[in-house]
């Protein structure tokens, strides 16, 4: 296995152990990590990855597959999708023959609810980190701004702001 | 499993679906969701093929939730598990991820080919604009759950500023602020 297989299996089984609250909440690890760790690309190509991989159909946090494309081709997809989508399966398959057993506990509660604060201060800082990259210049961080507004404000389809986006976008207006 | 008490008339008997179908069903579940998968699986998993109940739903989806990974990939598994074991699980985490995974590399590929086209990098700036503000979005949705409390609101902002300004890696930050969180949340009651 070359350095880049092998890191790209440490990486993501970790990730996968920590993605409480759903995937958004290890963005920022996973760009400290892959930017920053790694060099194996820019914030910006990241989060155009991400952004690509959000406009795809399917689960959340695709990105992982296209970071393993990048990075060693098929045997980097095949790697980064076994050690993100494979050790929190195993828990999960654990979990479930447990659960029947513990659903009534009181702790459980107290666990699921303890863990609120920490995914809330980890989506924040997913917005924090990708609003930091890709809001470039004027026109771009008013995408995020408006993007974000229309979103909160209005029950529009993700993938309408998103189109939106891009389409501005491709006008270039104000680009550098 | 539990004895099933149901109050409306049974409409047909409920049959445990086999590998190929569970492969099959969330292959086509992967294919069509768009921006979020678990609507559609609640639509397809409790109302269309009635494999599990409403009630059955929400609860394995509060487990799923509670688990590290996405709350769709662990339903995956675990409905997979529930009715054909080991094989089953396979069967489904594999068909959620098929079709997505392709259309990604596809896409990556084409990302590859022409990142260097201005007007693509153009359309891509844009692109990445977009999803940043839906995660802005989501971040001011996820942080009403706070509302009214006050030590839970003081953890998130620690955790921000752990993750987001000073960018510690997440391992260790987790292992000191999830514990810590838990305590101080059950401390200070709902």
């Amino acid at each position: 296995m070359t350095p880049d297989l092998a890191a790209l299996a440490v990486i993501f089984s970790q990730l996968s152990l920590l993605a409480f609250g759903g995937g958004n909440t290890i963005l920022p690890e996973m760009q400290r990590q892959v930017v920053e760790v790694h060099h194996w690309m820019t914030a910006s190509q990241f989060w155009a990855m991400f952004a690509l991989a959000q406009a795809a159909p399917g689960p959340n946090l695709m990105v992982v597959t296209l970071v393993g494309w990048h990075v060693a081709g098929w045997p980097g997809v095949l790697v980064a999708s076994l050690a993100k989508f494979g050790p929190s399966s195993v828990l999960a398959g654990i979990a479930l023959r447990l659960w029947e057993r513990c659903r009534d506990r009181p702790w459980r509660q107290i666990v699921q609810a303890g863990l609120v604060p920490v995914t809330v201060g980890l989506v924040a800082a997913s917005a924090s980190v990708i609003t930091e990259a890709s809001a470039q210049d004027t026109i771009l961080a008013a995408i995020v701004a408006g993007g974000a507004m229309v979103a909160l404000a209005t029950r529009i389809h993700p993938l309408a702001v998103l189109a939106a986006a891009a389409l501005i976008g491709l006008t270039g207006i104000g680009q550098i | 499993m539990s004895t099933q008490i149901s109050l409306a008339p049974p409409i047909e008997a409920r049959t445990a679906p086999t590998v190929a179908e569970l492969f099959t069903a969330f292959l086509a579940l992967g294919l069509i969701g768009f921006g979020g998968v678990l609507p559609l699986a609640r639509r397809m998993v409790v109302e269309q093929r009635r494999w599990l109940s409403a009630a059955e739903f929400t609860d394995l989806l509060g487990l799923c939730q509670f688990l590290p990974g996405g709350n769709i990939i662990n339903m995956s598994v675990a409905i997979g598990l529930k009715f054909r074991g080991l094989a089953g699980a396979f069967a489904a985490i594999l068909g959620l991820i098929a079709a997505p995974s392709a259309i990604v590399i596809a896409l990556g590929v084409v990302y590859d080919r022409l990142q260097d086209d201005p007007q693509i990098h153009h359309l891509f700036a844009g692109l990445a604009a977009g999803a940043a503000g839906l995660m802005v979005a989501m971040a001011g949705k996820t942080a009403l759950l706070l509302r009214g409390r006050p030590v839970g609101i003081a953890i998130a902002a620690l955790c921000f500023l752990a993750v987001a300004i000073l960018r510690l890696p997440l391992v260790p930050t987790m292992l000191v602020l999830a514990p810590l969180s838990v305590f101080a949340t059950w401390r200070a009651g709902p």
